[in-house]
């Protein structure tokens, strides 16, 4: 018999029950919540009479909807009132239960993708789920980890179990030697142009190869975070002595024995060696440069050196109809150089790049330069209060704000601009987010892809420049 | 949640693919803390040339007359037909209730992301996959009649042309009683209370770490 994949051994370890149809009761041992997803769960709680199955297995946080401007005043300052009431029910919903939140002003709150793993709240070997979909970063951690719908965060709550189905396993292995200039930002999104936005639907994605035991944990996080834009609930990197150190010391990592004990438990989270996946994707890390997204889709990407695709090149009818309208969307040119693209605003931030490395990377690039004139707002939102703190220890928070980027409290921001945060009708914008969706940022705005240097190196030159040119 | 058991709609062609859940219902919709009460924006950036607020009046906004679902023939509409990976993106559960609450009772396309097809099942709205070539034939049948109708029937998992063809589709076991009945999977789950416990005990044993409190 074939030896087990990760994602078969955090399954297999978590399985309550399968029932006849061959869904199967898999145990839930932590649920993050925010503030958007989580209001109709509490609610349906209330509705039915149910309690929470176990409340020290939550731990919440709001993001979506906080200002990142200056909000000592709290969340009564909220000025757009949905959001207030939005925050202040998530306030109430966990005073109610007891559950763990780091509001508005703790110094831990924090996107919940940043926030959790920083905590050590979600362990190797450990299931998590949180009402939304970049819940796939905390794979990086060697959990099983994916985002869910609110009914289900209802569900979790009330039983502690989701009811689920096995997914598939695909291997992406990226082997060789990453260059200079090319982040694990790059090489998701280029996994992405590879496989295409649906190319991992159905399965849990491993990560391996070389590229990532050499990559840090806060790059894997970065990877793992967009494998559902590949359509991958479930991404997945196995675990090595840079995840045993990385939660050594952490506030919800064991402590002690039984630190010891975890330990030697969690070196086996590995694929065997003999493990079969249902689906292998190789890819060689000197093809990949820094990459650029053109279009309305996370798939729609090119490395900095390429051009806008041409519909004329392409046989498929459906993609020939995606490309035409993202064109249009978009406002660009069939052929146009992506070097060629004006940009107006610049957004540094997300639960795919917003921890310190990120935030070092771009201020390594804008340091003792200036945003460009033509850039009328270039953010950097930190993903967390910790991590604000860690980069105002560095003296990053100077170096943006002397090159002429604004400095914020952390939050999803222009992500998804649920907050005032957003992009204007028409604008450019190049964001270290994950969704270049219609609309995501702003009604009628046009977000492109890229790393946080890719991100720092247009704002400081007004459009899209290769990132090695500058460092 | 509502039983779907028989249904009979009109069908309305959406003609994209990788229709994202944003597009769905727009993220300044997301404030809301209800489940109901998002039909109006249902592809809000799609149906309306202006942009929308949450808590404003859709009376009176500038519709887009290209959007199919604004055109008179789909009025009334209660099938949606959709291309490849519809429901992509984000995992808002709003996006079903905003088709629910439209009077979408059911989603025929070639493939869907998972977390969307899930969610839909928890609201009573039916997705089904069919092949391309179905689904292809389903578009070119409902762009060529006007009042085109398609029947499901969930016990039976077909979908009934108006000629008559029958077209099957897969579903599974546990999803489908619970459609069929309209139960609540929460309950269903928690006559399982027994095996949740034994497995916690088994587990404690193995990996306390897991059982620390978050506090």
């Amino acid at each position: 018999m074939a030896g087990k994949t990760l994602y078969d051994k955090l399954f297999d370890s978590h399985l309550v029950r399968t029932n006849d149809d061959g869904s199967s009761l898999i145990y839930i041992d932590r649920q993050v919540l925010h503030e958007v997803t989580s209001p109709q769960a509490f609610e349906g709680l209330r509705l039915a009479g149910r309690k929470p199955w176990r409340i020290d297995a939550n731990i919440a946080t709001p993001d979506h909807n906080v200002p990142t401007t200056e909000r000592s005043g709290g969340v009564d300052l909220i000025v757009d009132p949905v959001s207030r009431i939005q925050v202040k029910t998530l306030d109430a919903n966990c005073d109610e239960f007891g559950i763990l939140e780091f509001k508005m002003n703790d110094h831990r709150q924090g996107i919940v993708h940043v926030m959790a793993p920083e905590q050590g709240a979600i362990l190797p070997g450990s299931t998590a789920v949180c009402g939304d979909s970049h819940t796939a970063t905390l794979g990086a951690l060697g959990a099983l980890a994916h985002g869910i719908g609110t009914s289900e965060v209802e569900h979790v709550l009330a039983t502690q179990c989701l009811i689920t189905k096995k997914m598939q396993n695909m291997l992406v292995r990226v082997d060789g030697e990453l260059g200079v200039g090319v982040t694990p930002k790059d090489v998701v999104l280029h996994v992405i142009g590879v496989i295409g936005t649906a190319g991992g639907t159905g399965y849990a994605i491993e990560f391996g190869g070389d590229v990532f035991r050499n990559m840090s944990m806060e790059g894997r996080m970065t990877v793992c975070n967009m494998a559902i834009e590949a359509g991958a609930r479930v991404g997945l990197v196995a675990i090595d002595q840079t995840t045993i150190d990385y939660f050594d010391g952490r506030p919800f990592a064991p402590k002690g024995e039984q630190w010891e004990a975890a330990v030697s438990q969690w070196r086996d989270l590995v694929s065997d060696a003999d493990a079969e996946f249902d689906a292998v994707v190789e890819i060689h890390a000197a093809d990949i440069e820094p990459q650029v997204t053109w279009g309305t889709s996370p798939e729609m990407v090119v490395g900095v050196s390429g051009q806008v695709p041409n519909p004329d090149n392409e046989k498929d009818p459906v993609k020939v109809d995606g490309i035409n309208r993202a064109l249009k969307y978009m406002g660009l040119q069939a052929d146009q150089k992506i070097t060629d693209i004006k940009l107006d605003r610049v957004f540094i931030g997300s639960c795919t790049n917003s921890r310190i490395e990120d935030l070092r990377d771009a201020a390594k690039v804008v340091k003792g330069r200036k945003v460009a004139d033509n850039i009328m707002q270039a953010l950097v939102v930190p993903g967390s209060g910790l991590v604000k703190a860690q980069a105002e220890a560095e003296g990053l928070d100077k170096i943006f704000m002397e090159a002429g980027l604004e400095w914020r409290e952390p939050g999803c921001s222009m992500c998804l601009a649920m907050n005032p945060d957003k992009l204007g009708n028409g604008e450019h914008c190049a964001s270290t987010s994950n969704r270049n969706f219609e609309g995501r940022q702003g009604f009628g705005g046009r977000t492109h892809l890229v790393s946080p240097a890719m991100a720092a190196a247009a704002a400081v030159t007004g459009h899209f420049i290769d990132v090695r040119e500058l460092i | 949640m509502n039983k779907f058991v028989l249904h009979t709609g009109i069908a309305a062609p959406l003609d994209r693919a990788n229709v994202d859940t944003d597009m769905i219902i727009p993220k300044q919709f997301l404030k809301s803390i209800k489940r109901s009460g998002f039909g109006k924006n249902l592809f809000d950036e799609l149906r309306y040339l202006d942009e929308g607020q949450p808590d404003q009046s859709c009376e009176g906004r500038p519709l887009n007359p290209e959007f199919v679902l604004n055109q008179p023939r789909y009025q009334g509409a209660s099938i949606l037909l959709a291309r490849e990976n519809f429901g992509c993106g984000s995992s808002r559960e709003h996006a079903p209730w905003a088709l629910d609450d439209y009077g979408f009772r059911c989603v025929i396309a070639p493939s869907f992301a998972e977390i969307f097809y899930n969610n839909c099942f928890k609201n009573g709205l039916l997705p089904i996959v069919l092949h391309d070539e179905k689904v292809d034939q389903l578009f070119k049948e409902s762009a060529a009649t006007d009042g085109y109708q398609l029947s499901i029937d969930l016990e039976r998992q077909l979908v009934i042309t108006p000629s008559g063809e029958e077209m099957a589709f897969s579903i599974d076991g546990f999803r489908k009683h619970c459609l069929l009945n309209g139960l609540d999977d929460i309950g269903l789950t928690l006559q399982h209370s027994d095996d949740i416990r034994a497995y916690e005990e088994k587990r404690r044993q193995q990996a306390p770490w897991l059982f620390d409190a978050i506090k």
